[in-house]
């Protein structure tokens, strides 16, 4: 999927040479012209604004907020051990939690999708089209929808206020499925399973020799989404989980509604802590990142 | 062990994804039809009684479900329809031969990342209503400034531009996928016919990825239905969402009623499972499209 993504827009990309030295009218659609240049730079500063915004906030005293225009202060740090060494929002056993739980979700999801993908894309079996189709439907439900009695249920488990109940409900992903699915059609030859077949492997081994090195690109891609919006989620840790094991967001969120009219600056450094992993994993990743929405949108 | 392997072995594969499923995601939206029809507080001690269809009749009756539909819908149409309008401008932009093309996309898309907890406590402070870095802005060229939560327009706005900075990247990169797939050779004989680039954006571009289009409307849709965080964060927490209710929507009441104030599971599944009925219609809406574009590939 990643790789297709990525040179896809390289061969059937603007300009190939042969097009501009033509110089027809229409060919000049694909130059980028200094203003292209302009306006999308202006476009990314909008972008990215917000967040070095919080990062101006969370470097000067809560006092100096209202002070215009803002400059970058030198109290970053204090601000960021404030936050994280705030007994109220725990955040250092938050960002534990977080990477527990989001680890523990992106390994499930990538496990059982690429297995029910594999029996989607190259297996046959009776009921595998109307089972596709359920999965696709899946998709389509908001689990948002089934909160309250998701919440009943963790009442009845016992499960209110621990950290599994964040966790067990997101296993696996319809998603997924569907994205690994469409993958390894594209990627898996049928001939290398017949071959496989003939030389006697198992479906289990099939899978674990053939198919997992496969789809290692989509496997990846995949990965990165899911733990980042496990990380991001937020509605439902809060109202399953509480201040002794909380999420980072529930964190941010308890040290949001303390200190929201005392200490600004302490605040703002925990949306910071909130998001700074996110944007690690997503200048590592990048530009896997960009070829899965592109490619899985095209797919869709 | 080969013939019971072939014939079963598919199964075994696909049944966890199923099985997980069923559990927390099929179970909770049935039980949520049953949990509907009964007078039933997290705090009634198990004492839960049938009343039929009356929690609906409640919750139709109710002017707060109605505010919340109308700001559910307001905002959604807000933010939309300029987030899909400037994802195509942007998409158009980046179809082009560009130097440090990875970095220019990633720019575009960091906002979809953050975390939308944070996004909501930044962005409440740079629409807050006294000493905002908007109405700061404003001062500094002369217009009044804006107490944004104290009227519905300027706080759906202030949520609206949340929900726009978030998705107008994410949109973008999907529409230029699409782009990516139109023939050149369309935009040259145009070309030599002399449309201008303007008439060919609208000629050609935007008429052959209406699939597409059409696809991030309703998946828009879906996500703006259930629209939580940012409304709720811009008000400070508070699930009344404003003094007046204002920027109040669907997911938030259902929090409110459920979660605060009565505790009331029976109203809140009800208030609930007419959201699901609504964004169901969209969803198979959605599905006969996809299935439709499938098809026309083939």
């Amino acid at each position: 999927m990643t790789t297709v993504s990525m040179t896809r827009p390289a061969s059937a990309g603007p300009g190939s040479p042969q097009r501009s030295r033509r110089r027809l009218p229409g060919a000049r659609l694909w130059e980028a012209s200094p203003l292209t240049y302009l306006a999308l730079i202006m476009a990314i500063v909008l972008s990215i604004f917000p967040i070095i915004w919080s990062f101006i906030i969370a470097s000067r005293k809560s006092d100096a907020i209202y002070e215009y225009p803002p400059r970058f202060g030198d109290l970053l740090g204090t601000n960021l051990s404030n936050a994280l060494n705030n007994d109220d929002a725990a955040f250092v056993l938050g960002l534990a939690n977080s990477l527990i739980v989001s680890t523990v979700v992106t390994i499930s999801v990538v496990f059982f999708s690429s297995l029910s993908g594999f029996a989607f894309a190259k297996l046959r079996f009776r009921g595998r089209n109307a089972l596709l189709l359920i999965t696709i439907l899946t998709m389509m439900v908001p689990t948002q929808l089934g909160i309250i009695p998701l919440y009943l249920l963790m009442r009845e488990l016992g499960w209110v206020g621990e950290i599994q109940a964040v966790i067990v409900p997101f296993l696996v992903s319809g998603f997924g499925v569907f994205m690994m699915r469409q993958y390894a059609s594209s990627a898996v030859p049928d001939e290398l399973i017949e071959a496989a077949r003939v030389d006697g492997c198992s479906t289990w081994r099939i899978y674990w020799s053939v198919i997992l090195p496969a789809l290692r690109p989509a496997i990846s891609v995949l990965g990165v989404l899911t733990f980042m919006q496990t990380w991001n989620e937020f509605l439902w840790p809060f109202i399953v989980l509480n201040a002794d094991t909380p999420t980072v967001q529930v964190s941010l969120r308890i040290l949001a509604a303390g200190y929201y009219n005392t200490d600004y600056a302490q605040v703002f450094a925990g949306t910071i802590i909130a998001t700074v992993p996110l944007l690690i994993v997503f200048f590592i990743f990048g530009k896997q990142i960009i070829g899965g929405i592109m490619e899985g949108s095209v797919k869709a | 062990m080969s013939r019971w392997d072939i014939k079963y072995s598919p199964y075994v594969l696909v049944a966890p994804f199923f099985i997980l499923f069923g559990i927390f995601g099929l179970f909770p939206i049935l039980y949520t039809a049953y949990t509907s029809l009964f007078r039933w507080t997290l705090l009634d001690g198990g004492n839960h009684q049938f009343v039929g269809l009356a929690n609906y009749q409640r919750v139709l009756t109710d002017d707060r479900f109605w505010n919340a539909v109308f700001n559910t819908v307001g905002m959604f149409i807000l933010a939309t329809v300029p987030q899909l309008l400037l994802a195509l401008v942007i998409a158009n932009l980046l179809n082009r031969r560009l130097r440090a093309r990875t970095v220019l996309r990633m720019g575009i898309l960091i906002p979809n990342i953050t975390s939308v907890l944070a996004v909501g406590i930044v962005f409440g402070l740079i629409f807050a209503d006294r000493y905002g870095l908007i109405n700061w802005l404003l001062d500094l060229v002369g217009l009044p400034t804006i107490e944004w939560r104290q009227h519905r327009w300027s706080a759906w706005l202030a949520v609206a531009t949340m929900v726009d900075w978030r998705w107008t990247g994410y949109n973008a990169l999907i529409y230029l996928a699409a782009m990516q797939a139109i023939p050149r050779d369309l935009y040259e004989s145009a070309a030599i016919d002399g449309a201008t680039r303007w008439r060919q954006f609208w000629g050609i571009t935007v008429p052959l990825i209406r699939p597409t289009i059409i696809f991030t409307v309703i998946i828009s849709t879906i996500g703006a239905m259930q629209l939580f965080t940012e409304p709720y964060m811009f008000s400070y927490g508070q699930s009344r969402g404003g003094i007046g209710n204002e920027v109040q929507t669907i997911a938030m009441l259902i929090y409110q009623t459920t979660f605060e104030r009565t505790f009331n599971v029976g109203l809140g599944s009800a208030m609930s499972w007419l959201l699901f009925l609504f964004i169901m219609i969209f969803a198979l809406i959605n599905f006969l499209l996809i299935r439709r574009s499938v098809r026309g590939e083939s």
